[in-house]
């Protein structure tokens, strides 16, 4: 994959996290201990002045690298289970991965987030959103945006949710009504990194 | 055979500093003992290197037991244990147990020599099943 692609790709990311990490804690707020945004703005920005050398590598070990980085820095839950996905990324993906690699990339790294959090659809976490765009993942053409459009109505249906899993399974009932956060920033990702593939 | 050490992981590292100070009190020195607390930004949390490193600092021939708080001390703590040597991985178990009373439990355990399964099943008999 081009060096500019990748950098451009990191750096959206980067920028789409940390520019809603206040939306990302308030939601954690909500439902949960409150350092969602905090956190994924921490391993954001480190990931962000390492743009250029994690760019620079082939994409297996660029993926690689961010996930170390997430895991290192994030803390939290949302640290390990972002650190699995992007670990789990860099072993399925090709540098020059085709559209059925990228997919079957995704899908193992949906089995390894859910494993690593003990974790399934329908708890109110991350799950929610990824499982929804997978299931929608064909060939057909604007896939992107209906991929990115899929991923946004997903963490919107985890507001009617009761939390079972994490911090706000705590609330019960309570969590119900509020968006969760990891469904939401899984949301911003799946939505930049699309919009990199024609969304 | 050395005594199984006891790694406590809080996201207060008041709380791991605390449930340490209690674990000394009832075993002394009798088994290696390391806490931590906190995220890379002295914030509540948990930080994988420092999971990492609290786990060797309490390293024992005969393994560790680690006692964890709330959700992301546990998941930072498995992240922790897959990212060290494999040849260490297989002797360090993450204990079912609340943390305060699972690491004096624990540690009083251990500092009778028993094995490693033997401190984590003590432990676990305190959360109900």
């Amino acid at each position: 994959m081009d060096t500019a692609l990748k950098k451009s790709l990191i750096e959206d990311c980067a920028k789409m996290i940390i520019a809603h990490a206040d939306e990302l804690t308030a939601l954690d707020q909500a439902i949960g201990d409150g350092d969602h945004g905090v956190n994924m703005k921490r391993g954001f920005e480190s990931i962000l002045a390492d743009a250029d050398a994690l760019a620079a590598r082939p994409l297996p070990d660029m993926l690689k690298a961010i996930g170390t980085q997430l895991v290192m820095k994030v803390g939290g839950a949302s640290g390990p289970l972002y650190g699995t996905l992007f670990l789990t990324l860099a072993k399925e993906i090709s540098d020059q991965p085709t559209s059925e690699n990228l997919k079957a990339a995704f899908a193992a790294a949906f089995e390894a987030v859910k494993a690593r959090g003990k974790s399934d659809v329908g708890q109110k976490t991350m799950l929610d959103v990824f499982a929804p765009v997978l299931a929608a993942w064909d060939d057909r053409s604007g896939i992107a945006a209906h991929l990115s459009e899929t991923a946004r109505q997903a963490a919107d249906a985890t507001i009617p949710m009761k939390a079972i899993r994490g911090r706000a399974s705590f609330l019960g009932d309570r969590s119900i009504g509020h968006m969760d956060p990891g469904a939401r920033s899984s949301s911003l990702l799946i939505a930049t990194i699309a919009k990199h593939f024609g969304a | 055979m050395p005594n199984v050490g006891i790694v406590i992981v809080s996201h207060s590292e008041k709380v791991a500093e605390g449930a340490a100070d209690m674990v000394r009190q009832m075993v002394g020195d009798a088994v290696p003992l390391a806490f931590t607390g906190g995220n890379s930004d002295g914030g509540l949390g948990t930080d994988v290197g420092q999971i990492m490193a609290a786990i060797d600092r309490a390293w024992s021939e005969a393994g560790v037991a680690v006692l964890v708080d709330l959700g992301g001390a546990e998941t930072n703590t498995e992240m922790a244990i897959e990212m060290i040597d494999e040849a260490r991985q297989k002797r360090i178990a993450i204990c079912n147990a609340p943390i305060v009373e699972g690491a004096v439990i624990a540690a009083t355990e251990a500092s009778g020599g028993s094995p490693l399964d033997l401190v984590k099943q003590t432990a676990e008999e305190l959360s109900p099943q």
